[in-house]
């Protein structure tokens, strides 16, 4: 195909040229960038939790009137909640997995250390793991006689006085121990949560999520600390069910709960399911918005492309019927069309490639993004390539219809 | 004349009908989809006490060990209990107030009526006047409250609608976490918007319900709500144990009514940092700050990430619309050069070929302006109608709603200058010879 006479042309309509090709890198560059945006969004989404999410119920209570004692209450409800028919098991959390409320301790690998090495999602309860289903795939999980009430632990480091308390184990995540201790056994091994504070590592779970997950890299590092935080407003009775018993189970463990006290107010009573659903529904209207943009800017930009080509075909009608009269097939004048488009839309694609980049580059700095991977660029150039020869075939087949009499006729 | 350009217009825009129905959907698109984001960022960032909040900071001291801070850094958000206290016992600002947030359980007096949790603000007698807050009825309690522990409340019109049917209850008593406290004012309604006092509670369309005093609080030992940061051998408390001496879990709001006074306050908080150090309460060199409303918003920034990259695809997007609509009105106008080059050779001056092509683009631009503020409209009801926590606040008020006017005009002018312009420089006559 010679591409000359088509540049010559496009010469002739340098501005209206200019500006389809602006168009088209326009919208390559935000098309790049929002594709790139979908795929962290869906990434994020998809997050595993390491639990068996479709097992689980979660309860929330608060007291009208303070508890006297709440680790005694915690323990009848415990007691109440495992007489509730299809329950399999229950345990009392201070967080769930993606709960969003989250408690989170600075872990130092030595206590002399000035900076602590990172931060990690704390559970407290006992019997959390196998309760949530989270795997153990090294060690031992914590056992009850481990278990210590947490006012003992939070009063005893009030007074500096931590000689008293059982020495501390903990199980943690492999996301965790790998970041800590790479390629070495984890167990045995002493993590500080504060100066005086070590705690053993006695067993490693396949994962187990952060309640506040926003940050992909930092989303598995949790520890599961023998704490018995007792009732109380921001803690959760979880309960394992059948998954298709979850809704029958919720409502009998919520009904026993209020019959053994109906002095207290339910304030979230819900499957993990949709507690999942809530933590990730801005992500999911963002993926969506960002959807709604690539359609609307390639609908547009599409749109455009079969005026500008109308418009085009219209004006050159008499050049199309003399090139006809002169010999040129129906499939000559077609393939002019698509491949001045053709054309058009490269200049555009390489010009939207650097206005990707551009953003790309901005977004890095404002917004924690990541770094746009290759790959995305020619998701980018094939889809406005594509966009560009379906929005001209129509034009370029009225233009090849054109009769080569037209030649003959003037204006 | 314009008139005639007008219908001169009309007779060209109705000759390609789905052409300028694809450039006015182009336009009204582009401009609906910015003014949409555009106010929810405006609205989010707004100021959430007009005229007042120049004047209300928010002191930040250091009181942590040495252990894991780096030199150079931020202090803490908040303040520990003490600090707070000390702090608002100075009384070095024009006024103080120490608070936290909550959520009580409250026991109408009616059976009728279940029990419920609302949330709630411990906070210090200078609170209302402070921030401005509008009462209903009644007022707030005084400073002497305060140390007396007195059992009373303030409550917001939301509860005083739903216990009282919104009658005067002042002098009537609320059972909150237990305890009976007198009902001393009712606030009217009153949202500000960022939360700016407490963005760990919740930062927008966020309203406590029952206000009372931080120490009646300790006192009950009522549920504390918010984020907690501790260090050393710090633990955020459990059941009714209060978080510890090295927490902090307290926000402390000052009122300086000019700048020398907020520098003077600043040149306090150092003095207050090296007399904790000398006491061996604090270690740390003085590390303080002190930001205004606005200032402490943006360093917090408040205003979610994903509206402000909304906002910016959604003017991507115009852009686009913008450049295709040009394009289109460009080749049309272009192709009409036969038309207008007659007109040229009948004598009409450049200009008048200018406004002739200008009214026409113009027509383009204005109704697609008017379609944008349509889409506006109806993007900011489907935001309305979305479960984020802001979703209540996006309305367009005047300025914005001047805005989209001015967007719109700048667009049809945008759209129609570079195509009229191009288009009128036409020769007179060359263009019958050929074609």
């Amino acid at each position: 195909m010679e591409l000359r006479p088509i540049l010559s042309t496009l010469r002739r309509h340098k501005t209206t040229a200019w500006l389809l090709v602006l168009e088209i890198a326009l919208t390559c560059a935000i098309v790049c960038n929002a594709v790139f945006m979908i795929g962290h969004r869906l990434q994020h989404m998809h997050m595993t939790t390491g639990i068996d999410e479709h097992a689980l119920v979660q309860i929330q209570l608060a007291e009208i009137a303070p508890t006297p004692d709440i680790f005694a209450r915690a323990r009848e409800d415990l007691a109440v909640l495992r007489q509730v028919p299809g329950v399999q098991a229950v345990a009392l959390t201070n967080q769930l997995p993606l709960g969003g409320s989250s408690s989170n301790a600075s872990i130092k690998l030595d206590p002399a250390q000035r900076e602590p090495t990172l931060s990690a999602g704390t559970y407290f309860g006992d019997g959390i793991p196998q309760t949530m289903g989270a795997r153990l795939v090294a060690g031992r999980n914590l056992q009850p006689d481990e278990i210590v009430n947490a006012d003992v632990v939070v009063k005893a480091l009030a007074s500096g006085n931590t000689k008293g308390l059982p020495a501390v184990v903990t199980v943690i995540t492999k996301a965790l121990a790998d970041r800590l201790w790479p390629g070495q056994n984890p167990l045995g091994k002493t993590i500080y949560l504060t100066d005086q504070v070590g705690v053993r590592v006695v067993g490693v779970l396949a994962d187990l999520v952060r309640a506040n997950a926003y940050n992909d890299a930092t989303a598995h590092y949790s520890v599961v600390l023998p704490l018995f935080m007792g009732a109380g407003k921001d803690q959760s009775y979880v309960i394992r069910t059948r998954p298709q018993d979850r809704e029958t189970v919720l409502k009998a463990a919520v009904a026993a709960l209020k019959k053994a006290d109906p002095e207290r107010v339910v304030t979230q009573q819900r499957t993990y399911d949709e507690l999942r659903e809530k933590f990730f529904a801005n992500d999911r209207a963002m993926a969506g918005i960002l959807v709604g943009v690539i359609v609307a800017l390639l609908t547009v930009t599409a749109l455009g492309i079969v005026g500008l080509a109308s418009f085009w075909v219209g004006q050159r009608r008499r050049t199309i019927g003399v090139r006809r009269a002169l010999g040129a097939t129906r499939g000559d004048i077609l393939r002019y069309f698509q491949a001045e488009n053709f054309l058009l839309a490269t200049f555009g694609i390489v010009l939207g490639m650097a206005l990707a980049y551009g953003i790309n580059l901005f977004l890095m700095l404002h917004y924690e993004l990541p770094r746009l991977p290759g790959i995305y660029l020619p998701v980018g150039a094939l889809a406005l390539w594509a966009i560009g020869q379906l929005a001209v075939l129509g034009p370029a087949l009225r233009a090849a219809a054109v009769p080569p009499v037209v030649a003959t006729r003037s204006v | 004349m314009f008139g005639y350009y007008l219908d001169l217009a009309m007779r060209s825009l109705a000759r390609n009908k789905a052409l300028t129905a694809l450039m006015v959907l182009a336009i009204a698109l582009g401009i609906g989809a910015s003014m949409t984001t555009l106010t929810v960022l405006y609205v989010l960032s707004g100021d959430p006490l007009p005229g007042r909040s120049g004047t209300l900071y928010y002191p930040q001291i250091d009181p942590r060990d040495n252990s894991g801070i780096m030199p150079g850094k931020e202090p803490p958000e908040q303040l520990t209990l003490i600090d707070g206290l000390n702090l608002l016992h100075a009384k070095r600002a024009d006024r103080q107030a120490l608070m936290t947030g909550g959520a009580v359980p409250i026991k109408p007096d009616s059976a009728a009526i279940d029990p419920f949790y609302v949330e709630a603000r411990y906070t210090t007698a200078d609170f209302f006047a402070m921030f401005g807050a509008p009462f209903r009825y009644g007022h707030g309690w005084n400073a002497a409250d305060d140390e007396a522990k007195a059992r009373d409340v303030v409550i917001s019109s939301e509860l005083n609608e739903r216990l009282f049917g919104g009658a005067n209850s002042v002098g009537r008593t609320l059972r909150v976490a237990g305890s009976l406290l007198r009902i001393v004012g009712v606030l009217d309604d009153w949202t500000p918007s960022p939360h700016f006092y407490d963005l760990n509670t919740g930062s927008y369309g966020y309203a406590e319900q029952v206000f009372m005093p931080l120490q009646t609080a300790l006192d009950l030992q009522v549920d504390h709500n918010g984020s907690t940061d501790c260090w050393g051998n710090g633990t955020g408390g459990v059941g009714r144990i209060y978080p510890s001496s090295s927490c902090v879990w307290m926000q402390l709001w000052v009122q300086l009514d000019t700048p020398i006074k907020a520098a003077d306050y600043k040149e306090f908080l150092v003095h207050y940092s090296e007399q904790q150090k000398a006491l061996g309460r604090f270690v740390k060199a003085p590390n303080v700050r002190l930001r205004n409303v606005m200032q402490w918003l943006a360093y917090q920034q408040v205003v979610p990430d994903d509206v402000r990259l909304q906002a910016g695809l959604a003017f991507g997007f115009l852009l686009v619309c913008l450049v295709n609509t040009v394009g289109l009105m460009l080749a049309k106008f272009l192709r009409r050069a036969g038309e207008l080059s007659v007109r040229r050779a009948l004598g009409a001056s450049r200009r008048a070929l200018f406004a002739q092509l200008l009214v026409e683009s113009g027509v383009v631009g204005l109704v697609g302006g008017v379609g944008g503020l349509l889409l506006a409209l109806l993007g900011l009801w489907v935001v309305r109608h979305r479960p984020s926590d802001y979703a209540a606040l996006a309305h367009l008020d005047p300025a914005m709603l001047l805005t989209t006017f001015l967007l719109a005009l700048g667009a049809s002018l945008l759209a129609g200058l570079l195509p009229a312009w191009r288009a009128c420089q036409v020769a007179p006559a060359l263009q019958l010879k050929s074609n």
